[in-house]
């Protein structure tokens, strides 16, 4: 008897949805989340109680109903939950606390969200600078606000991140955007269908003009980021706008190019997966309820291309909708009636993206950057490197991987396949995915050998 | 590119194709390699890197002396690689330990090593320890395990700089790699030589061809009319967070990359072309390690993998000569690091049938249609 | 050179935690993860990479492995995965860990 009719791997929006919808069609869901707390990284900590953090947000505090809504019967939630390895089955391994857990399910919803697109650039790994999510995440999880910071790159997350802080009263000093005019100019002929999400639209152009009024610098079509260390520990920010060079001494710089689907998992799993052009990202392949071509496999929310929170919530309940019925507890047109609601909402908050992806679009600059800004973070491995090992004659991620070990290390690729894949595109090839292999996060050879005698046993 | 460029067409870009090559283009040929997709099955980039001699050839007097050779060439070769691409190929060749936890399987590897002694005389050594006395020189030894052999032959190299050494050398030597250049078809040309199908469908000319295409070698073989046939074999390895300090052993099973990060691997399974990692085989890999080395146990696995070995019938290389197309080799086996200094030197001699040419006559393939008519 | 930290800490996070790093006590606030605290306290590298570049927390999610840190005798932890606890013993790595737990070379 499997451990589960539905395993959710991820419990933020997508998988909250989903695993609520699954529950109350009668499914026994366990649902895993590596984080001590359900939420994801949008909705993070958001079931702390005696909240005192207004500047977070209506749309934060959106999340606490989802988070309540896992008390239902027929939710497992499990948290601090590692999971490693999906495989055949299906069957989750788990890890928690030094020890490992195989649980097999009929279904399996991968719910693993996304992550900030990396933005290498000279000086990217000096203390003091950072992805513009890692602070929001401190502002949710700890008294921590960002010092005196300058806020640098692009997309929707940035003026929010902007706006919290000063609601928070931790203004940054300054907002560089690597936006230009002829971005925007590019975007504007996405905007008729933008405007199905008028509500998304209007509240971008609100913490704009909060952004103005707090009186905070800003700058546009910035490029040429570079950082360097600066007396005291500051970080010496310098590029180019406006046609002139730009250096701002900071703390803290905070950089954004926007997010990407987290598709190690689903990689690992063996799905295929696709390159959006758009989004200049990989993701699962799935149908139109998130199947996979893995049996047994389903993908949701951001994970499986980036929508945002309440695209993920959508996908989530249509994911759980097609899981219900392949249970045969739901038939084919009730789920298509029940599904319907979802598949409006998520129309409605995808069309956004077309005009997002297109206004806030990454620098050719960290999408394949050159000379000696490090690529591969765990090992040390710079883009000249990976741009010699193409000229050896690799000709994809596999061969540069092993020519230069870029994402061989403890991260396995999260912080440069897409920089890896970005320079093979600007080389000349057609990259393909990279293949991911378990396990997904480090694990004990204690661990693992344990795993052994408990199968065996 | 057009026939007539090149002397010699090596098919397949891994270490045994680029060794090959390397011993053609310092034996004076122009040689054009052409080498497969990224996402083929490469032996190459999947591989343990050991240099090892320790039971090899037990059953087979040829394959002992072969790889003999081949580890007492490595030291020459590593430093003409070096020479060539400035890489450090990291060989250590300072002994090798086999580890047993099952006393049966620690007797038989010790006769096989008797018979492998006999056939190499006082060329090879090699120490049979028992538990105790090993623990007595590396108390870090768990106390499962209940022997080991050792030879002070053996050693190993960081393979992925191998194979990109390989590679820079060819290229310094005037080679041509071509890549993404999988053969997908192979015919005798009407005016001699061959014609080469790509997977793109492009085709190309070659006046001779050496096929070391490893599995992907299997249907060309065929086409040229050899008999043997490949298969895969697929083995699982883990590796670990990197250590700061060196291990104290290297063993078949266990052994530290020079960057600090411990391999473990050694396992065989007749699986077909399925190069994934399994749940039971990683476990298996560990309680293996933890056995040997206990303080293993808290070190963290970043990554598993399966890599498939490229299996002929018995186990042995393969040198053949086309019986039917004069000028096509077939040069395959699932050696190819052990063996790589002589594909890169004397293999050319005897592709190019010269006087100093060594008798190979051992490995060619119609040893398979002996045994079948056995 | 102590380098101040890179954030301010809300009036109404109080510090009631001890743990020590590197045999120095340190206050942190109850629920924080180690990597905040570290940063709480200091905007200093909480590590050298394998080439001896200075690191310290990155992406605060789990996802890249530079705020490895040793806990209790433990290293190459990821200290935004762990809550901090009283009494924890915390070091900064200097170097690759060693089989016996040490990783300050």
């Amino acid at each position: 008897m499997p451990d589960a009719d539905l395993i959710i791997v991820g419990a933020g929006p997508a998988g909250m949805a989903a695993a609520a919808t699954a529950a109350a069609g009668g499914g026994r869901v366990l649902l895993l989340d590596e984080q001590p707390r359900a939420g994801g990284q949008i909705y993070r900590n958001v079931g702390a109680g005696g909240d005192a953090r207004p500047w977070l947000g209506k749309d934060y505090a959106a999340g606490r109903p989802l988070v309540a809504a896992l008390q239902a019967p027929g939710i497992t939630a499990e948290f601090g939950a590692t999971v490693w390895r999906i495989e055949a089955g299906p069957r989750v391994v788990w890890s928690r606390d030094g020890e490992s857990h195989v649980c097999a399910a009929r279904h399996v919803l991968l719910a693993g969200g996304a992550q900030e697109r990396p933005v290498p650039f000279p000086g990217w790994t000096l203390p003091g600078v950072m992805p513009a999510g890692a602070p929001q995440i401190l502002m949710k999880t700890s008294g921590l606000l960002p010092r005196d910071a300058v806020l640098a790159g692009s997309g929707p997350l940035l003026y929010l991140i902007a706006a919290q802080m000063i609601d928070a009263g931790a203004a940054p000093q300054a907002l560089v955007e690597t936006q230009g005019p002829a971005m925007m100019l590019r975007a504007t002929r996405h905007l008729p269908r933008a405007l199905m999400a008028a509500g998304t639209l209007a509240k971008g152009l609100g913490l704009i003009r909060k952004i103005k009024a707090a009186g905070v610098a800003r700058h546009t079509g910035a490029a040429g980021f570079r950082a360097e260390v600066a007396g005291d520990g500051d970080i010496a920010f310098s590029f180019t706008a406006g046609g002139r060079a730009h250096r701002l001494v900071t703390p803290l710089l905070l950089t954004h190019q926007g997010v990407v689907p987290s598709t190690h998992v689903s990689r690992a799993a063996g799905a295929a997966h696709e390159w959006n052009e758009a989004q200049q990202a990989f993701q699962p392949k799935r149908d139109a309820w998130g199947a996979t071509d893995v049996p047994g496999i389903h993908v949701a929310g951001d994970g499986a291309g980036i929508g945002g929170a309440e695209a993920a919530q959508a996908a989530g309940r249509l994911a759980a909708c097609d899981i219900l019925h392949r249970l045969g507890r739901l038939d084919e047109a009730s789920r298509d009636r029940k599904a319907a609601p979802d598949r409006a909402a998520l129309r409605r908050a995808m069309a956004i993206r077309p005009f997002l992806d297109a206004a806030y679009a990454p620098l050719p600059e960290f999408l394949a950057p050159e000379g000696d800004t490090i690529v591969c973070r765990c090992e040390e491995i710079t883009a000249a490197d990976i741009r010699a090992s193409v000229d050896e004659g690799a000709n994809g991620p596999r061969q540069v991987k092993t020519a230069t070990r870029a994402g061989m290390g403890p991260c396995q690729g999260r912080m440069c396949d897409l920089t890896v894949r970005g320079i093979l595109a600007a080389c000349g090839t057609r990259p393909a995915t990279p293949r991911a292999r378990t396990p997904i996060k480090p694990v004990k050879l204690g661990e693992l050998a344990a795993l052994a005698s408990h199968q065996e046993t | 590119m057009a026939r007539g460029t090149s002397d010699i067409t090596v098919i397949g870009g891994g270490v045994v194709g680029l060794a090959t090559a390397l011993g053609l283009l310092r034996a004076g040929r122009r040689v054009t390699v052409l080498d497969g997709s990224d996402s083929d099955f490469r032996a190459s980039q999947g591989n343990f890197g050991l240099v090892w001699l320790q039971g090899k050839g037990a059953g087979f007097a040829p394959y002992a002396a072969w790889t003999r050779d081949a580890v007492a060439a490595w030291p020459g070769f590593a430093a003409t690689l070096g020479d060539l691409t400035g890489l450090d190929l990291a060989l250590d060749q300072s002994g090798g330990f086999e580890f047993f936890t099952d006393p049966a399987e620690f007797q038989d590897f010790a006769a096989a090593l008797e018979r492998q002694q006999a056939h190499l005389g006082n060329r090879f050594t090699h120490e049979v320890i028992d538990g105790d006395d090993l623990r007595r020189s590396h108390p870090q030894i768990g106390p499962d395990v209940v022997g080991a052999t050792f030879c002070p032959l053996d050693g190993h190299v960081n393979p992925l700089r191998l194979l990109r050494a390989l590679r820079a050398a060819v290229r310094s030597l005037g080679g041509h790699i071509r890549a993404d250049a999988g053969v997908r078809g192979i015919a005798a040309a009407s005016g001699g030589g061959f014609d080469l199908t790509l997977h793109t469908g492009e085709t190309l000319g070659a006046a001779r061809v050496v096929l070391c295409a490893g599995l992907g070698g299997a249907d060309l073989a065929a086409e040229l009319g050899f008999a043997t046939r490949v298969r895969p074999q697929r083995g699982e390895l883990l590796i670990t967070e990197k250590l700061g300090e060196r291990l104290p052993f290297l063993s078949s099973t266990i052994r530290q990359v020079d960057e600090g990060g411990v391999q473990i691997g050694g396992t065989k399974a007749e699986v077909g072309p399925d190069d994934r990692e399994t749940l039971d085989v990683m476990a298996g890999l560990a309680r293996h390690a933890v056995k040997v080395l206990p303080a293993l146990a808290d070190v963290r696995v970043v990554r598993a993998w399966g890599a498939l070995r490229v299996m002929t019938p018995d186990g042995y290389p393969v040198y053949a000569r086309s019986p039917r197309h004069p000028g096509a080799c077939l040069v395959t086996c699932h050696s190819g690091i052990t063996l790589a200094p002589l594909h890169a030197s004397v293999l050319a001699d005897w592709i190019e049938n010269t006087e100093t040419a060594p008798d190979l006559e051992a490995f060619d393939e119609n040893r398979f249609a002996l045994s079948d008519a056995a | 050179m102590k380098i101040a930290s890179r954030f301010l800490t809300r009036p109404d996070a109080v510090r009631t935690v001890m743990v020590s790093l590197d045999g120095e006590p340190v206050a942190a606030r109850a629920g924080d993860s180690v990597a905040a605290a570290l940063l709480a306290h200091s905007g200093d590298a909480s590590r050298q990479s394998g080439k001896g570049a200075p690191r310290t927390a990155f992406c605060m999610m789990g996802i890249c492995f530079d705020c490895l840190v040793e806990v209790d005798g433990q290293p190459n932890c990821q200290g935004c995965m762990i809550t901090v606890r009283d009494g924890m013993v915390l070091r900064r790595q200097r170097g690759l860990r060693k089989l016996d737990g040490s990783a300050n070379a």
